[in-house]
């Protein structure tokens, strides 16, 4: 043993594709390959700097195909190299950087690709995710259905103002029209074009709901010495958690779960974040529908309980705010489910990498990638840095 | 001490446990399968789910026939308070490499691993069709018989095995299996049968069933504190192949040979292998990628997948069952395999090693 710790993790490519509605130019296979060459691109590596892929999807029955990595390992450069296949629920593209990032961190790899993907054309996800009976009862069609009740939960709780909803997709909308991956890009969106959309699950609107996309996000995650061959800015990983609780249960609190707290306070703690309001510049949450984003400011520690909807509110989430929160437009404007979480985690990166183009926070040095997924039930998170860990 | 200093920390197989696997399992539930399990495996440690550092399970929704389905297995871990957690749609070999990997990190002295499937509910042969390329493949409905008959035609054809070589197998591992109280397939009675796919028949091919299993790992002192003689993973990898059966020569395992290289099989002499061989034929394969000749080995002393072949489970029994081994001082150094995909696509191998008594 020469080696004591961890080895400090870098993330030194990412690579996306430009998410849309239906990618019918491309199969699944030129889908995900489309984001892990633009990844090696970025990263100036090839196929054959890579010791292994790790790649994660939400529910196989989104496309119809069982295990779809084993018919994607000859398009990722896999063969002959181990592949593993994580899924995790929405949560699944973070706890899969998460994996891969343990591989580096555990010495197992030097130099590792990982992805997530959704084509979610090919079938319908709303539907994908609603259970027949016997399991489930018939009224709750999809997510929306499922996190509508929690939603008002909140507003409840909080005394929070009906209208709060509507700002978090105004301005994520917005922050999209800065990013050319993003799938909405709606330029002539209006704050009350929000307030007069449709209601789909009381009360979230149409506008306050996330789109159902194609799309694919890579990174290649390297060690100390892989990073220090990097041309470009690497991000560094700080702290990575997972946490994972049941989906129902007596006591349950389903406004802001405790697995949600544990895993942000195990990222803090080995990041050495002690006021993550003011020490983290920029975050990449998981917000499906617009009124998670308060929830989740007070679930993260970013706002007392009951006062996320405030900081909403006084625009401190706006880009130009003292807390930008998702300023490449979110999981609001672009959600191929399996990938959210990837992206979420990817941003973050580019942000501290000094890539984010027009949604870049400026001098942003430490920033959040969050993801959650199942009943509010399984949160994977990392917080990346400018700067190489000190621990 | 076993050789483990190729990796970060000292990592163990201390706990294994099973269900009994069947032909159908109508009255259980998957968390009714699994929960059992789970608490025979903690049982034998005296940890609590709560005591345990990273959970990591392995299943399929298509098998489920439901979206997200480990999350109801998750209420049978109990998981609360909160727990470090995660899963891969694959088999629980390969949750235990995840958990293996998480534990070589530092962030876990222990982990728990299980795995399921119930292939009872559906027809197995026509769902693993849709494993298969969406595009080129799986159109063709070419099922896990057909593909694995090609493969042992190839073997035939190539002079490596022929069908009375294969019937040897078929009869060697049910066998073997008299002495398994949770196979499903057990003694030399069971017949050789009729052709499923020439040239495989019904004695060269899997049960199709219901089944769980789970395992405890831990690391250095904790192994030793948790188990009499811990199995070491002093090595274990895992590769994967080309998808397209036609882009691959079925009679040969790179994949297999490159992972075995990478975890040392091949640096000393071997007493067991536990090896994921659904069809007689993929073990003519496994045992020339492994170099397991002649009969100083015991090879699937459980039976393996052709006792008992719980989907998504099988792989990680085939590590349980030679950590037993060890754990019962019947066996010093062990390799296990685990395989995934159509024709042994995907391979997984483990050295597990017990200390000299």
């Amino acid at each position: 043993m020469t080696h004591t710790g961890k080895e400090p993790v870098a993330v030194v490519g990412v690579g996306q594709t430009k998410h849309v509605a239906a990618r019918h130019d491309v199969s699944i296979a030129g889908l995900v390959r489309e984001a892990a060459v633009r990844a090696l691109a970025d990263a100036e590596l090839s196929w054959a700097d890579i010791d292994a892929v790790v790649i994660g999807k939400a529910p196989d029955f989104f496309e119809g195909v069982m295990m779809p990595e084993l018919y994607l390992a000859d398009a990722l450069g896999a063969v002959g190299k181990p592949m593993l296949r994580v899924h995790t629920a929405g949560s699944v593209g973070g706890s899969t950087a998460l994996v891969a990032s343990h591989l580096v961190a555990a010495r197992v790899h030097r130099t590792v690709l990982t992805l997530a993907f959704e084509k979610q054309s090919e079938s319908n996800a709303m539907w994908g995710l609603s259970l027949p009976v016997p399991f489930q009862q018939p009224l709750l069609a999809g997510a929306g259905g499922f996190f509508a009740p929690h939603v008002r939960a909140y507003m409840r709780r909080t005394g929070a103002p009906d209208a709060v909803g509507s700002l978090v997709a105004y301005k994520d909308r917005r922050n999209a029209l800065k990013n050319p991956y993003a799938h909405l890009h709606e330029h002539d969106i209006t704050l009350e074009k929000v307030r007069a959309s449709p209601m789909l699950w009381d009360p979230i609107r149409y506008s306050e709901t996330c789109p159902s996309s194609d799309g694919a996000c890579a990174m290649i995650l390297t060690d100390r010495a892989g990073a220090a061959r990097s041309r470009k800015p690497p991000a560094w990983v700080h702290g990575g958690a997972m946490r994972s609780e049941p989906t129902l249960f007596a006591g349950k609190d389903f406004v802001s779960p405790q697995a949600g707290k544990d895993c942000a306070a195990d990222v803090y703690r080995q990041a050495g974040i002690t006021d993550p309001r003011r020490e983290i510049d920029a975050v990449e949450m998981y917000v499906p529908f617009s009124w998670y984003e308060p929830m989740w400011l007070e679930n993260l520690g970013f706002a007392q309980e009951g006062e996320g909807w405030k900081l909403t509110e006084a625009g401190v989430t706006e880009l130009d705010g003292d807390l930008p929160v998702n300023p490449s437009g979110g999981v609001l404007s672009t959600n191929p489910i399996g990938a959210s979480g990837m992206i979420r985690f990817a941003e973050a990166a580019l942000q501290v990498r000094g890539q984010a183009g027009e949604h870049q926070v400026p001098g942003a040095r430490r920033a959040m990638g969050h993801a959650y997924g199942g009943g509010a039930q399984f949160f994977a998170m990392w917080l990346v840095g400018a700067e190489p860990p000190t621990t | 001490m076993p050789t483990t200093s190729r990796y970060a920390r000292d990592v163990a197989v201390v706990a294994f446990a099973q269900s009994d696997h069947r032909r159908r399992s109508d009255e259980l539930s998957e968390v009714e399968m699994v929960m059992p399990v789970l608490h025979r495996v903690l049982d034998q440690t005296g940890l609590k789910t709560g005591e345990i550092g990273f959970t990591c399970s392995g299943s399929s929704d298509y098998l489920a026939g439901r979206a997200f389905s480990f999350t109801m297995t998750l209420d049978g871990v109990g998981a609360w308070p909160p727990i470090s957690e995660s899963h891969v749609e694959m088999d629980g070999a390969w949750a235990l490499y995840e958990a293996w990997v998480k534990i070589q990190t530092g962030e876990a002295d222990t982990a728990l691993v299980y795995a399921y499937g119930k292939s009872s509910p559906g027809s197995v042969r026509d769902v693993l069709t849709r494993q298969l390329d969406p595009y080129y493949l799986a159109p063709l409905w070419p099922d896990s018989v057909a593909l694995a008959a090609l493969q042992a035609q190839a073997l035939i054809d190539a002079g490596e095995t022929d069908e009375a070589g294969l019937a040897a197998i078929g009869a060697r591992s049910r066998a073997a299996a008299a002495a398994n109280p949770h196979a499903q397939l057990r003694g030399a009675a069971v017949a050789q049968g009729d052709y499923q796919v020439r040239p495989l028949r019904t004695g060269d091919c899997p049960p199709i069933g219901d089944g769980a299993a789970a395992v405890i790992l831990a690391a250095g002192d904790t192994a030793r504190r948790l188990c009499a003689r811990p199995a070491w993973i002093t090595g274990i990898d895992h590769r994967i192949e080309a998808h397209g059966p036609g882009l691959r020569d079925l009679t040969d395992s790179p994949s297999t040979r490159i992972a075995a290289e990478h975890a040392g099989v091949f640096e000393a002499p071997v007493d067991t292998a536990e090896l994921h061989a659904p069809f007689s034929s993929q073990e003519v394969v496994l045992r020339k990628a492994l170099r397991l000749g002649g009969d100083d080995v015991a090879v699937n002393p459980s039976g393996g997948a052709l006792a008992a072949n719980p989907m998504m489970a099988a792989g990680l029994i085939r590590i349980g069952e030679a950590a037993a081994r060890i754990h019962r001082g019947e066996s010093d150094r062990a390799v296990a395999h685990a395989t995934s995909g159509p024709c042994l696509q995907q391979n997984l191998v483990a050295v597990l090693e017990g200390e000299p008594a």
